[in-house]
């Protein structure tokens, strides 16, 4: 789960992570009289989204007086800003962060992220501050340093001191970067992070080091165990389709195309995005119904897929293990009596490829009930190549 | 044969009274599994599907000798259930349950150091020797004695790709199922040492996914330790969208790698065949037998 940045510091506050002083805004006088509050010779004005590379797409912007304050909030609430992050449609502001500007001396980047390989989490830092990591770690790997943490002992002080030394902060500022990275670690462990990051991290011109922009994200399958992260979940940050799947315990991620496609489990969901896409066709989504489907949930999938009209076809594949095909097969007709007026057909063309346990059933099911518009297929590549075809048939 | 679990395996199922371990503890009991004893503190003395219950596991290994454990225990629990079964000292602990907390995870894998159990999972089918024994979720009718093994991240893609095997007349030894969870039990290449040491098992088919390195690694360690083993490989998502599972972070950690792509590149630089859709993965399998000159050896006609 994503959270805004200004969420992030207010949880970095409460375990000590120096961060600079603001508060959030959601109208341009609620900005103004936060600048007012803050008392500062220059005001950060910061758009909130969910998406980094904000500066860059003119999200961040330096004021010198109220009335710029003013301005900016003005020019920012309710702009789509559009980052390498959002995609070509872009992200709509809601939201602004107004913080006290700092005297920036030097920038460094600083993260927590767990490492599959050693089952550890692992800080690592650069003294390449403020650009983005992913090109310092393929352009100049060497300044990278990483820390590997023991979770029974925790981030250890010789380790964060290490670090400090190595992205080269001065003596005086030491102890304060150190002590910053023990205090993020914690928040990390605290929260069920499942990333920390900070970039820039700064030393400013007083050799003070605080964390300039701060990024968190959270483990999903430990949230039952944080309700106050969960609380923080921005629903306009996320896609209407992919918030009501999650709500019936549906793995839903939106591709963009028109065939739409039902699978479960996770690796046979990206194959069978895969195997549309190797046929020319379009996949309108990545959809994986989970062990625990009943006909409830697959009938809400169905729904889902077919509303707003962006799916002109579906392609069902299930294989079941866990999953019942005979479960499958009645969510599809109780979808038709929902979607249809006679509860007989479907309005795009369904092609449905069932395997596994109670496949029989499955079939005689569909067989009997002869649901317009949904097509039995023998197997998965026929049933992919057919499906694409019928889309591509009806454009 | 096979590896890690047979016919004589002694097995207990760790929340037994849960209605899913119940449905499973069914099907793996008709599948001829040993399965000894079940466990679920407060309900020692009840009998489920035959089986004793037992209140926690060094109870139940005492009375039973069991040697092996399948956990279905809900997410909150899952870690310390897997944690009591190693500190038991079972052989192979599967665990079954998703969605457990990576820290959570992080802390088994620490308590795991030093220790012999070899876990399989979280957030996987499970395991199973042909015609032997299966601990977990992965249906039994699809599979037939052969000689190839099978090793997936993806529970479904197992299950696909076995029951494409089976089509093609191609058999197998064992099926084994790591889960596709960040941080988990064993992975590609302890998998892979095992077959190599199985004198049934002559060739290996891996299903991946995008993520991590496990793939790339598994390639280095078969072109460096299993020349005489041919391999196959399908990876699911190629079509993925960068960043939508796994953050950026996490793909500089590991230098860089986890798309579809960058796996096939390092397969097949050391000649495996990666099929190209899911639909192919049986096809694939067949050509690199026929390539090894093993197919006869390896195909049955199992409809006869």
């Amino acid at each position: 789960m994503n959270i805004h940045e200004y969420q992030s510091k207010e949880i970095l506050r409460s375990y000590g992570v120096a961060v600079p002083k603001g508060k959030a805004a959601f109208s341009v006088e609620e900005a103004v009289e936060n600048a007012k509050e803050l008392g500062s010779n220059v005001v950060v004005v910061k758009a909130q989204i969910h998406a980094g590379g904000r500066g860059k797409a003119g999200g961040v912007k330096l004021a010198k007086n109220l009335d710029e304050v003013k301005n900016f909030a003005a020019e920012l609430l309710g702009k789509v800003l559009v980052t390498h992050q959002t995609g070509p449609e872009g992200k709509k502001v809601h939201r602004l962060l107004i913080e006290e500007g700092s005297n920036i001396k030097k920038e460094f980047y600083l993260s927590f992220v767990i490492d599959r390989q050693t089952a550890r989490v692992v800080m690592m830092g650069s003294p390449e501050g403020g650009v983005e990591i992913e090109k310092v770690a393929a352009e100049t790997p060497e300044k990278i340093f990483k820390e590997y943490i023991d979770p029974v002992i925790g981030l250890a002080p010789f380790q964060a001191t290490r670090m400090a030394y190595a992205l080269g902060f001065p003596q005086e500022a030491i102890r304060k970067a150190s002590g910053l990275m023990l205090k993020l670690y914690a928040a990390f462990v605290g929260k069920d992070c499942s990333l920390a990051e900070i970039n820039p991290l700064v030393l400013t011109a007083e050799d003070d080091v605080i964390a300039l922009d701060a990024k968190l994200n959270f483990d999903d399958s430990a949230l039952f165990r944080h309700p106050d992260i969960a609380a923080l979940r921005d629903e306009t940050e996320e896609d209407a389709k992919e918030l009501r799947a999650a709500k019936s315990g549906l793995n839903y991620v939106n591709l963009g195309g028109n065939v739409a496609c039902m699978v479960n489990g996770a690796g046979l969901a990206m194959a069978t995005v895969d195997i549309l896409k190797h046929f020319g066709g379009e996949p309108a989504n990545f959809l994986d119904v989970g062990g625990a489907s009943t006909p409830e949930t697959t009938a809400e999938a169905f729904q889902i897929m077919l509303d707003g009209g962006q799916a002109q076809g579906i392609f069902v594949n299930i294989f079941g293990g866990i999953v019942k095909c005979d479960n499958i097969a009645k969510g599809l007709l109780d979808a038709a009596k929902i979607i249809s007026p006679d509860g007989k057909s479907f309005p795009v063309p369904v092609v449905v490829r069932l395997e596994g346990t109670n496949v029989d059933i499955a079939r005689q099911m569909l067989k009997d009930a002869a649901v317009e518009n949904v097509m039995v297929a023998e197997t998965m590549e026929g049933g992919a190549e057919k499906i694409v075809r019928l889309v591509k048939n009806a454009n | 044969m096979g590896i890690l679990v047979n016919k004589d395996t002694k097995v207990i199922v760790q929340g037994i009274t849960g209605k899913a371990a119940t449905f499973h503890t069914k099907q793996m009991l008709a599948y001829g599994t040993k399965i000894v004893g079940g466990v679920t503190p407060g309900k020692a003395g009840q009998i489920v599907e035959g089986v004793p219950v037992f209140n926690t596991v060094i109870d139940a290994v005492k009375a039973t000798g069991a040697t092996a454990s399948v956990i279905y225990v809900p997410a909150k629990f899952a870690a310390d259930s897997i944690m009591e079964a190693v500190d038991a000292e079972l052989d192979v602990v599967v665990c079954i349950t998703e969605h457990i907390p990576v820290m959570d995870m992080v802390k088994v894998r620490r308590y795991m150091e030093g220790k012999k159990t070899r876990l399989i999972g979280p957030n996987c089918p499970g395991i199973l020797t042909t015609d032997e024994c299966k601990l977990g979720i992965i249906p039994g009718y699809i599979h037939k004695k052969g000689h190839v093994g099978v090793i997936s991240r993806s529970g479904t893609l197992t299950y696909e790709a076995t029951f494409q095997l089976t089509a093609a007349g191609i058999g197998q030894t064992t099926a084994i199922g790591i889960g596709g969870d960040p941080v988990k039990g064993i992975d590609f290449i302890d998998a892979l040492k095992l077959f190599k040491e199985d004198p049934d098992t002559k060739a290996v088919l891996i299903i991946g996914e995008i993520g991590g390195s496990a793939e790339e690694d598994a390639a280095k360690w078969i072109a460096e330790n299993m020349p005489e083993k041919p391999v196959a490989a399908f990876i699911a998502g190629r079509q993925a969208p960068a960043g939508k599972r796994m953050g950026h972070a996490g793909a500089i950690i590991s230098g860089g790698k986890g798309t579809a792509a960058d796996k096939i590149k390092a397969l097949n630089a050391v000649g495996i065949e990666v099929a190209d859709t899911v639909a192919h993965i049986g096809e694939t399998v067949v050509k690199t037998l026929k390539r090894a000159g093993i197919y006869e050896q390896c195909h049955s006609n199992f409809l006869s």
